[in-house]
């Protein structure tokens, strides 16, 4: 809490940052963050890798709500980064690196990679931007699909876990999906704590407006990119180390695009919660709907439109609309005591 | 001679993105939304001339006279029942909303017609070619294609400058509430420019059909070309596209000759290359991009 001790009209005023609401929701997310972590020793090893599943969803819908959700940015190419994370993890262990230590390194790849990538994108606005990141998302898949020691077209495996029993390899695997969506989640809150999280929630508010108090817009977008590219990054690490191979055409899937963009827009786009509930619906339809192929992906499309139109801030923005509540204390109230 | 020959089978195939982008471009231009669906609806297109072959037989040329038609009658519905909402939803409804538009389509194609290549056989015209000289062979096909988009660009740039509803599309292009406050109605033009992009993909999508074979998931990769060979040719410009069109043939045909799996890729770089270097295009009037 800070005072301030000047306002306009001399009253005093105070800023907090938090409800009781969101310091019992923040105190909550920990303990459900601690239970979860003791999982792997009570439920079954299927139950452990459906998590580690759902956690890699979770990652996704993070790094895309806050390209596009904060950032105003729709990017259907965030799989480039998808595939580059599970690709340098690959790589990385093909040159002897164990693959859990080339997981924090494959994702400060995935963010580095982005920094010259937003340089071409940044040139195109809107729709534009949109089909522009898809293009470089395949050239992403054709440049990596033509190195031969990455396995080609074909794909490549992940040997260097085969010594580890599968249960420990589930598990280890378990922690660190668990662990990266912590760290997203709390790089994502602390982020829109701070000072650029002001200059962020402005920026998608209104841009022009944003601007003309003095934030840097492109900047901040750039910032908010290469942060995404990382966390997207990080959820194609787990992809590796979950499913043991890479194949071009599957890891820089356009699927994961539609999956990242469902899950956001149902969950609540450019809300700290939207995505949690949106990777728990979506994850949750995707196990029940599982038998019915390709009608699961008509119904995903269904549900984009329906959702855009007729209830375009998602679950969580229509429960809140005035971006009043908050589950984690994110935002600074403003309290004027007139005397 | 194998470069020239390169160049010229990359002009002939550049046309035929051409007309792919035509579409794109005009609907950005009169209403700033980009179809995410509009490669999907050129292959949708496609299955639905074999559909028409199979129940009723002949050659597929014929097709084009009932497809075209249905296209723009779709088109002219999707604006009014559809993309009007989205656009009135802000700047990122139209691209969720076609995106999911492209999935539905992407998917309800493979469930219907499965997974596996399809083409439309047109009979001696896909292989017959003309002799240009000893080394080098043009496809009749190829070339028919080719007249056919230069025909198609052409007529729409006529359209635009010499009509009433051109007129009313370009006004609407250059500030759309100066239109609407002189009398254009919003809501025609917007369903009319949505019908002429429709036809002109169902053309290129039965064309494309002809030339190679499609799948369902085909749309995908004729949207990326469509529009890098707007953003090539430069925003705002029919001739723009259609220059951008033969650049984009061009470079994926070279591309094609140094080594064969490398054609798309080389295309992509040139898109980049011109993004990085040119982002206002080859040939551009007006530029939308920003900075």
């Amino acid at each position: 809490m800070s005072e301030l001790t000047r306002t306009p009209l001399d009253e005093t005023a105070t800023v907090t940052r938090g409800t009781r609401g969101s310091r019992v929701g923040l105190g909550t997310g920990i303990a459900v963050a601690v239970i979860l972590a003791f999982a792997p020793a009570v439920t079954g090893e299927a139950t452990t890798n459906d998590l580690t599943q759902f956690f890699i969803l979770l990652i996704m819908a993070v790094g895309w709500n806050l390209v596009a959700g904060y950032g105003g940015m729709i990017s259907i190419g965030q799989q480039a980064f998808i595939g580059f994370g599970s690709y340098a993890v690959l790589d990385l262990s093909l040159h002897g690196v164990l693959a859990w230590y080339a997981i924090p390194i494959a994702i400060a790849l995935s963010g580095l990679v982005s920094i010259p990538v937003s340089f071409l994108a940044f040139r195109l606005r809107g729709g534009y931007f949109a089909i522009g990141t898809w293009v470089i998302a395949q050239v992403f898949q054709l440049v990596i699909g033509q190195q031969s020691n990455l396995g080609g077209g074909a794909g490549a495996s992940l040997n260097d876990l085969n010594n580890l029993s599968p249960i420990t390899r589930d598990n280890i695997t378990y922690w660190f999906a668990l662990a990266l969506s912590v760290l997203a989640l709390s790089v994502t809150g602390l982020l829109l704590r701070s000072r650029i999280g002001m200059a962020l929630v402005a920026v998608r508010d209104d841009e022009h407006s944003a601007a003309a108090t003095g934030v840097n817009v492109v900047r901040t977008k750039r910032l908010i990119f290469i942060l995404s590219a990382a966390i997207c990054g990080g959820a194609g690490t787990l992809l590796i180390i979950s499913n043991l191979e890479v194949q071009p055409n599957s890891s820089f899937s356009i699927q994961y695009s539609a999956f990242m963009i469902f899950m956001v827009l149902v969950g609540g786009i450019g809300s700290f919660e939207g995505p949690i509930i949106g990777a728990v619906i979506f994850f949750i339809l995707e196990q029940s709907l599982d038998n019915y192929g390709v009608w699961y992906l008509v119904i995903l499309g269904a549900f984009a439109i329906i959702v855009t139109l007729w209830l375009p801030r998602g679950i969580w923005g229509t429960l809140d609309p005035q971006h009043r509540r908050s589950v984690v204390p994110l935002r600074h109230q403003l309290h004027v005591d007139t005397e | 001679m194998i470069w020239v020959n390169a160049v010229i089978q990359g002009l002939l195939l550049g046309g035929l993105y051409a007309i792919f982008a035509c579409g794109l471009s005009l609907m950005f231009g009169v209403m700033r939304l980009v179809n995410l669906a509009h490669g999907d609806m050129g292959v949708l297109a496609a299955y639905f001339s074999i559909i028409l072959i199979e129940h009723l037989g002949g050659n597929p040329l014929w097709t084009f006279a009932a497809v075209i038609p249905v296209a723009a009658l779709v088109g002219y519905f999707l604006q009014r029942l559809l993309f009007d909402r989205a656009l009135d939803g802000g700047e990122l409804s139209p691209l969720l909303v076609t995106f999911g538009l492209s999935i539905i389509i992407e998917n309800l194609l493979q469930q219907t017609f499965g997974a596996n290549d399809q083409s439309l056989n047109i009979g001696a015209l896909s292989y017959q070619s003309w002799k240009v000289t000893t080394d080098v062979y043009v496809g009749r096909l190829n070339v028919i294609i080719f007249v056919i988009a230069v025909i198609v660009i052409i007529g729409l740039q006529l359209f635009l400058s010499k009509t009433r509803t051109g007129l009313a599309l370009r006004a609407t292009a250059d500030n759309r509430r100066a239109a609407s406050l002189s009398g254009i109605n919003p809501k025609r033009t917007r369903s009319i420019a949505t019908a002429i992009a429709l036809a002109t993909v169902a053309i290129g999508g039965l064309f494309l059909a002809m030339r190679t074979s499609f799948a369902p998931t085909s749309g995908s990769s004729d949207l990326l070309f469509a529009f890098e060979a707007v953003i090539i040719g430069g925003l705002g410009s029919l001739w723009g596209t259609l220059i951008g069109g033969f650049a984009l043939g061009v470079a994926q045909t070279i591309g094609s000759q140094i080594n064969p799996a490398d054609g798309i890729l080389i295309g992509d770089l040139v898109f980049l290359a011109v993004l990085a270097f040119r982002p206002q295009g080859l040939l551009s009037l007006r530029s939308v991009i920003a900075r």
